[in-house]
């Protein structure tokens, strides 16, 4: 063990044995199971017992085990948390968190010192990460008493995205589907149109450049009035907004992908007596992927805070902005919170699936080369 | 050893002239420069840095423009040649497309040719083999050592069978075991396929082992100051670079060198 997990492990039995002390009368008898475990856990790793049954031991050190008592006593603290947090539920909360942190410690070193890519370990981590978030986020909102109105605890969030899921999907359905999909679309596809037109275009090159930047520089806030008069309530107007976002960030990224390749491949094409659209299709755009997906990924976050912030302007009754701008004047701040969620899943989920795709398509890339 | 029968003229350079416009004033980068290629030679150009070896090829393959003078290319100029896909060009680096297979690299000029499918595979089995890289078509670049990757490069320039080979350094940045076994293959290529070959290098004893002519240029300006033509036999292992007919051809080399260096 090294000197962090011995410290993690001294530290959780410590809270333990607070735990027990205090709260031997008053604790339910899940905490107190909770809290011997705990304690157990921590007296299996000392070197004492370890040296006493080298053999079997061995089976009972591994990490799970402390992942197993990390999520007992996590659980036994949330069933608890209703009946008011005494000094001794804390000290389990802690214990329970600093458990996991050992497994999770004890996992990752385990992996390091082992071959290939581990698909647990790497999606594992994150989520344990996410849970305990989560939970130290439910236990300080319940236990602090903190109001719903300043931030609800997951619970109540998740209560909410449960019962109210026909509303969330008709939001996402207006906002996602409907207005950040096309704007993403026609913005991105456009901007790579225009990109090639303005590489071959000396004119517009000096012309519109300038004039670009000029628009990306707009404040969406301002831009978003007026595409509603233009454009109508509905999602089209949303979508125009995202355009006007998404598309310089992927003209200037695709100007420079188009000068990525090297003037030594553009002479072997000229030798070839290729013409513009050979070398085009065939060396500079695959040389430009790399570029083009970075703006394809800074496009997916921008076009989902366009078009929620869109929506503040102006929208039928329906959609993830206008919904978030109606339910905090009704002080409804779980539903705020669930259409959050909402758009932050879909976010990381676009965003992920770009990801995979550029792995896809520029795995000849340096970043992403596999012998 | 003129291996040509029908010796006819494939490159025919006279008073060339190619000034750079830089910032510290015009470079003369080739001056009055006049040769003759003919068909079937193997041509080394040597020379320093900076004599304007490099910038003849690319004059040869209009992929630069002469400011004065004339050249001609199988009797075009270098601008009919290139469209007519004259000549294949090795450049200094392999300048292999790194998200293509080795086998789609050497197809790439095929592709823009516009042959057939059945062609194309045809031609790359064919020139895969002639440059001993069986097996390693479905790789790609970056899974291959430099010297496997400028084979491919050579493969790829044979690929669509021009007469006339253009190779820019292409072993310059290769270590010497390596380099003396490409030597090897590029001469028994060149045996093979009786192609005109103008090879660029900076090394004497490549330029006197691969060549039967070998154009010494000096620089500032850029300008040939010996052609030697070599009388070693045809068939030439390496260890030809030990025997007294070698080294006078190599000493005559480093002389036309030398000459070119004294005048600056």
């Amino acid at each position: 063990m090294t000197n962090l997990q011995k410290l993690l492990n001294a530290a959780a039995t410590l809270c333990g044995f607070y735990a027990l002390v205090t709260g031997i009368g008053a604790l339910s008898p899940a905490l107190l199971v909770a809290a011997g475990l705990v304690i157990a856990g921590g007296l299996r790793l000392s070197p004492v017992l370890a040296g006493a049954w080298p053999g079997a031991w061995s089976i009972v050190m591994r990490s799970q085990f402390d992942l197993l008592i990390s999520f007992v006593a996590a659980g036994a603290v949330l069933a608890a948390l209703h009946d008011g947090m005494a000094g001794a539920v804390w000290a389990i909360a802690i214990a329970a968190w600093l458990h996991g942190w050992l497994a999770v410690e004890k996992t990752i070193a385990d992996d390091a010192r082992s071959m290939g890519h581990n698909w647990v370990v790497s999606l594992g981590v994150p989520l344990f990460f996410g849970f305990w978030l989560l939970f130290f986020w439910e236990a300080l909102t319940i236990g602090l008493g903190i109001p719903t109105v300043l931030l609800p605890p997951p619970s109540m969030i998740g209560a909410r995205l449960v019962s109210s899921t026909a509303i969330l999907m008709a939001d996402f359905r207006q906002t996602f589907l409907k207005a950040v999909l096309a704007g993403y679309a026609i913005g991105c596809g456009s901007a790579v149109l225009v990109a090639i037109l303005v590489d071959r275009n000396d004119f517009l090159r000096r012309g519109l450049l300038p004039i670009g930047n000029f628009i990306s520089a707009l404040p969406i806030i301002g831009v978003a009035p007026i595409m509603v008069m233009w454009f109508g309530f509905d999602w089209q107007s949303k979508a125009a907004v995202i355009v006007i976002m998404t598309f310089f960030p992927m003209m200037v990224n695709t100007l420079s992908g188009l000068s990525a390749a090297s003037v030594m491949e553009r002479d072997l094409l000229n030798t070839y007596a290729a013409g513009y659209w050979q070398s085009l299709f065939k060396l500079r755009l695959p040389a430009a992927m790399p570029f083009i997906f970075n703006a394809l990924k800074i496009n997916s976050t921008l076009a989902l805070i366009g078009a929620i912030v869109a929506e503040f302007f102006g929208t039928p009754i329906v959609g993830i902005g206008f919904r978030i701008s109606t339910e905090v004047g009704r002080m409804n701040l779980d539903m705020v919170w669930a259409e959050i969620a909402v758009a932050a899943l879909a976010g990381s989920a676009s965003y992920g699936a770009l990801s995979l795709l550029e792995r896809r398509v520029t795995f000849w890339h340096p970043s992403y080369r596999t012998e | 050893m003129t291996k040509s029968s029908s010796s006819s003229t494939v490159i025919k350079a006279e008073k060339l002239n190619l000034d750079f416009e830089t910032n510290d004033g015009v470079v003369h980068a080739l001056r009055d420069l006049d040769l003759e290629i003919e068909a079937g030679e193997f041509v080394s150009f040597i020379g320093p840095s900076g004599c304007g070896k490099t910038t003849f090829l690319r004059v040869i393959a209009d992929l630069e423009t002469p400011t004065a003078g004339s050249i001609a290319v199988n009797g075009q100029t270098p601008d009919q040649a290139r469209l007519a896909r004259a000549y294949g060009y090795v450049f200094q680096a392999p300048a292999l497309l790194s998200w293509r297979t080795i086998n789609r690299n050497i197809s790439l000029p095929l592709e823009i040719m516009g042959l057939s499918r059945a062609e194309q595979q045809e031609r790359v089995e064919r020139t895969i083999n002639l440059v001993g890289l069986d097996g390693f078509g479905g790789k790609f670049p970056w899974q291959l050592s430099g010297g496997m990757q400028q084979r491919a490069s050579i493969a790829r320039a044979l690929a669509f069978d021009a007469d006339l080979m253009l190779m820019d350094e292409p072993f310059g940045a290769l270590d010497e075991i390596v380099r003396d076994h490409l030597n090897e293959q590029v001469l028994q290529l060149w045996k093979k396929t009786g192609k005109t070959i103008c090879f660029v290098t900076h090394s004497i004893p490549e330029a006197v082992y691969l060549s039967t002519k070998i154009v010494v240029m000096s620089p500032r300006p850029g300008r040939i100051t010996d052609v030697i033509t070599s009388d070693l036999p045809d068939d030439r292992p390496l260890d030809i670079r030990e025997t007294p007919k070698f080294l006078e051809i190599a000493q005559r080399v480093r002389e036309g060198l030398r000459e070119g260096h004294a005048d600056e």
